[in-house]
């Protein structure tokens, strides 16, 4: 028994552990990397000064947050895959093919964010992978891709560009997706975006780096496939009335992040649709508390707003635990609060503007017929609609019908098209339509170790008639 | 087609996929590895037969499954080390059994 | 009238019955809820059963065995019509069992239903060395297995989806996200009055509304005598053949995936699965057939089986709204069969109907007195 369970290690996660060890807390953190950063600071500890120099400051920055987690009060377990959590604090967990239980007085998710999933023709083709991967790859691995092209919308597509041309790896071009009319859309955020300003001075430095370095940039691109048998060869899409074809490599997408939700949906915690960045998220109060009295949500896992919120809302979070736990008393809360509250909200003021100015594409929330959504079990846009006609009105019945959101990826890279199409076609309102109910285990786990947790004298028999038929 | 930033440095290791021996470096997961000895597919889908490489790096997708010790694991998820052995996962075919 | 029979309930019992209803030429309209109903016919564990059914009523093992029988009829003319394989094989199923004075019990049980059923009820009794010759794969701690050759399993997902298009395409009437609130008598029949405020028309209803008959049975005159039962079920990957035949308790699907199931548990509506069965359930497949011990489970779900308080069906026509019929049971897989192909003649009171009198709410009165 800890006194606090952190799940995931991730800015939102190493601010909270931090911030809870300052206050006497015991403190486990449980990551499924080898090392803290989550995926936004993944390997920095071990970066050198030529990779840091190519991922930038933001990236750098990370290094003294997660060195700062070396400290007695708070326990590292890493390699960790935590495939179920209860509402008891109870958190259940494998390591190297081994499962392990920790009960936390008081658990704090912070899982983090997914990529939004982008079913254009040809995702699935090998040498496409999403802009994460991309830079995971150079942070872990000092790998870069050569003749790549970058799809897609939003910052974190800058960003990337920018990294590979100062890695001597400059993108064969950028084709994105967002539109003239998003542009106008976005100016009616632009007062709250001004005072985000560094955040916006720091994207058009990146953009301005991407052009220096000759990259060309098609905007508003439509139709757009990936081709190739075996891999990927070509980005096809049209540009201001042109068709165009791209040979190249690698194809980076990107449409924006998500909230990973598997946690909470797992908790049967209620969960809202967000117009603006077309997701859902958990429903937690300002401090990340949600109705469940022993679990906090912290970071983009509850909602998207960055590294520097995510660090920000994590010793938030640590602080109304804190609280709970009886280590802080309310006044010295609110004290330590105010301030993080300011910077967050200094941090979040920016976001309605981005997420105007780059919405996910019409094309990746309406897929073509024959474009897969569910890539594990390969069911495709159109099999989703059929299944609407034959009256799938929410995603499960879906899963019953087609199997999507079946395989071992367990519906994070399908659900969110699932219900764009379910919406859509049965006309009702996505939070209606909901979502994929998610079950542990949370993550696969072999038989052999969910077994070694069964009690010793727990056989179940059958008796006369329990057939499930 | 991936290339390292730094030509030089890192311990190196040796592993085999598939019948083929692949120098890695320390540190590396198995899908940065094989990404960075040009492996593009890792396996085949049990429905299409279609071919499947990483996509996310961060142990969501599955779609980096290979075989190791008889298990099927994310490449992007396992380490590498001296020797390790990593199959394609086996294709999976059910047939009525009268077929056999 | 707007429709001769207004099913209630859109699961595999429903969609049976209607569709056997299409098939005799009967006009239907089916309602349906929507995606967050218990829905049993989606926790499914897809055998088509027969051993260990009716042990103590052998009215109700003849039922399940022409069910058993009929089903191959059934999924192959649902195959022509649609072009769906719902991967039926009927090629016999065991009960394992890890211990021979278990074994040994239950061979005595059901030597008694044999006789009973004057000799007609086929099962073997197999050693632990006969079922290795069949089932390479089980583990050292299996002591045998009770075989019935009439056992077999379905895909129930595809079931349920073949019986949702088909019903729609041979012209029934299916509403879903719709619950019905109220069914008032009215001249010729019966008036449902709907959430979404809209009411229809109908000569005759049938309430296979699963777990939801709870809410409508008791205004209708029925006892409704059903409670939740929850069952856990877990899938692995999808794996190379690993066995030949189902049993009870763990089974492989057509598509590769080894399903592991049949705990039960009285938590009233709770259908969450918990870590205590499922490990249990785990443990014991790998006993089983211990090759499962490297397979990764991918997921796990519970479902609640509808239960009468003597496991058995119940087929029961109100005694105060004529014309309305109650239809229960927690084996709509199995019995899909007999509920597309018989009951039909039931509810139309046709003098070739099957006699199902063993099956009405009258035996927990009696029970009762």
């Amino acid at each position: 028994m800890v006194d606090i369970v952190i799940i995931g290690a991730g800015p939102a996660g190493m601010a909270a552990a931090i911030q809870a060890d300052e206050c006497g807390a015991s403190v486990m953190l449980l990551d499924e990397q080898q090392e803290q950063g989550g995926q936004i600071y993944r390997n920095v500890l071990n970066a050198d000064t030529a990779r840091l120099a190519v991922m930038g400051d933001d990236y750098a920055a990370g290094q003294s947050l997660a060195s700062a987690l070396d400290r007695p009060g708070v326990l590292r377990e890493l390699s960790a895959t935590v495939w179920r959590v209860d509402p008891d604090g109870t958190v259940t967990y494998s390591v190297k093919g081994v499962a392990r239980q920790v009960i936390g007085r008081q658990i704090i998710v912070a899982t983090g964010a997914l990529e939004r999933p982008v079913p254009l023709p040809g995702w699935t083709l090998p040498d496409v992978l999403t802009a994460g991967a991309a830079q995971i790859l150079m942070k872990s691995n000092g790998l870069v891709a050569d003749n790549a092209v970058l799809v897609g919308c939003g910052p974190l597509l800058y960003l990337l560009a920018a990294q590979m041309c100062l890695a001597g790896a400059a993108p064969k071009a950028l084709v994105e997706t967002q539109t003239r009319g998003d542009t106008w859309r976005s100016l009616k955020y632009g007062m709250g975006a001004l005072r985000g300003w560094r955040t916006l001075s720091k994207g058009l430095g990146l953009i301005a780096a991407v052009r220096r370095a000759g990259v060309p940039r098609y905007k508003a691109a439509t139709d757009v496939r990936i081709t190739g048998t075996d891999s990927a060869e070509a980005v096809m899409f049209s540009c201001g009335g042109t068709a165009r074809e791209i040979a190249c490599d690698n194809v980076f997408l990107h449409q924006g992040v998500v909230p990973n939700t598997q946690i909470s949906r797992s908790l049967g915690l209620e969960h809202r649709w967000n117009h603006r960045q077309r997701c859902f998220e958990p429903v937690v109060d300002v401090m990340g508390a949600t109705r469940l009295e022993r679990i906090h949500i912290a970071g983009d896992g509850a909602a998207i707003n960055g590294a520097k919120a995510a660090e920000l809302q994590g010793r938030v979070t640590a602080c109304d635990v804190l609280v709970k736990l009886g280590r802080i008393d309310p006044a010295r809360r609110h004290n330590l609060v105010r301030p993080l509250m300011r910077a967050l909200a200094g941090q979040m003021a920016v976001r309605p503007f981005l997420d105007a100015l780059y919405p996910p594409s019409a094309e990746i929330l309406r897929p073509a017929d024959d474009t897969p959504v569910c890539r594990c079990e390969e069911v495709t846009a159109g099999d989703i609609r059929n299944y609407a006609r034959i009256g799938c009105v929410g995603p499960n019945q879906t899963k019953a019908f087609g199997r999507s959101g079946m395989g071992p990826c367990q519906g994070r890279y399908c659900g969110l098209t699932v219900t764009e199409i379910l919406a859509k076609e049965n006309d009702m309102s996505l939070q209606k339509i909901g979502s994929y109910r998610v079950r542990a285990p949370l993550k696969p786990v072999t038989l052999g170790e969910l077994a070694s947790l069964a009690e010793t004298n727990g056989t179940p028999t059958v008796e006369e008639d329990h057939s499930h038929d | 087609m991936f290339r390292r930033l730094e030509t030089t440095g890192g311990d190196h290791v040796e592993f085999e996929f598939d019948g083929r021996r692949i120098v890695a470096r320390r540190g590396d997961s198995v899908a940065a590895a094989l990404l960075a000895a040009g492996i593009k597919s890792f396996r085949t889908t049990q429905k299409s037969g279609a071919a499947r490489g990483p996509f996310c790096m961060m142990g969501a997708c599955f779609d980096c499954l290979v075989e190791i010790d008889g298990e099927t694991v994310q490449a992007c998820a396992v380490p590498v080390s001296q020797d390790l052995l990593v199959g394609r996962c086996k294709q999976v075919s059910l047939s009525p059994r009268d077929e056999q | 009238m707007d429709t001769e029979f207004a099913i209630v309930g859109g699961g595999v019992v429903g969609l049976s019955i209607a569709y056997g209803l299409l098939n005799h030429g009967h006009s239907v309209s089916v309602l349906d809820e929507g995606d967050g109903a218990y829905r049993a016919s989606r926790g499914n564990f897809g055998l088509i059963w027969v051993q260990g059914k009716g042990l103590k009523q052998p009215a109700y093992t003849r039922w399940t065995r022409a069910s058993a029988a009929a089903w191959k009829d059934l999924a192959e003319q649902l195959t022509a019509r649609t072009g769906e394989d719902l991967s039926l094989v009927q090629d016999g199923g065991y009960v394992v069992h890890m211990d021979e004075d278990a074994l040994d019990a239950d061979r005595k049980k059901y030597e008694t239903l044999q006789a009973e059923l004057g000799g007609d009820y086929p099962f073997e009794v197999m050693g632990r060395n006969a079922l290795r010759s069949e089932e390479p794969n089980i583990g050292p701690k299996v002591a045998g297995a009770l075989y019935c050759r009439e056992d077999g399993h379905v895909n129930p997902l595809r079931l349920l989806r073949t019986l949702s298009a088909e019903v729609r395409h041979a012209g029934g009437d299916v509403r879903v996200n719709t619950q019905v609130k109220e069914i008032a008598g009215q001249a010729g029949g019966y008036r449902l009055i709907m959430s979404d405020g809209s009411a229809f028309g109908a000569e005759k209803v049938v309430l296979a509304a699963g777990l939801g008959a709870l809410q409508l049975g008791p205004g209708l005159g029925f006892r409704t005598p059903i409670s939740p039962q929850q069952g856990q079920v877990l899938i692995t990957e999808k794996l190379p053949k690993l066995m030949n035949r189902p049993n009870v308790e763990v089974r492989q699907v057509d598509e590769g995936g080894v399903q592991i199931g049949a705990s039960s548990a009285e938590l009233g509506f709770d259908d969450r699965e918990t870590l205590e069965t499922t490990a249990a359930l785990a443990r014991n497949a790998v006993d089983m057939y211990p090759a499962l011990r490297s397979a990764r489970v991918l997921r796990s779900w519970a479902a609640l089986r509808i239960m009468s308080p003597d496991g058995l069906p119940i087929y029961q026509q109100s005694p105060t709204h004529p014309g309305v019929f109650f239809v229960t049971c927690h084996s709509g897989v199995t019995l899909a069969a007999a509920h597309a192909r018989f009951l039909p003649l039931w509810l139309t009171g046709q003098t070739d109907a099957p006699d199902l009198s063993m099956f009405s709410e009258e035996r927990f009165r009696v029970q009762a007195a």
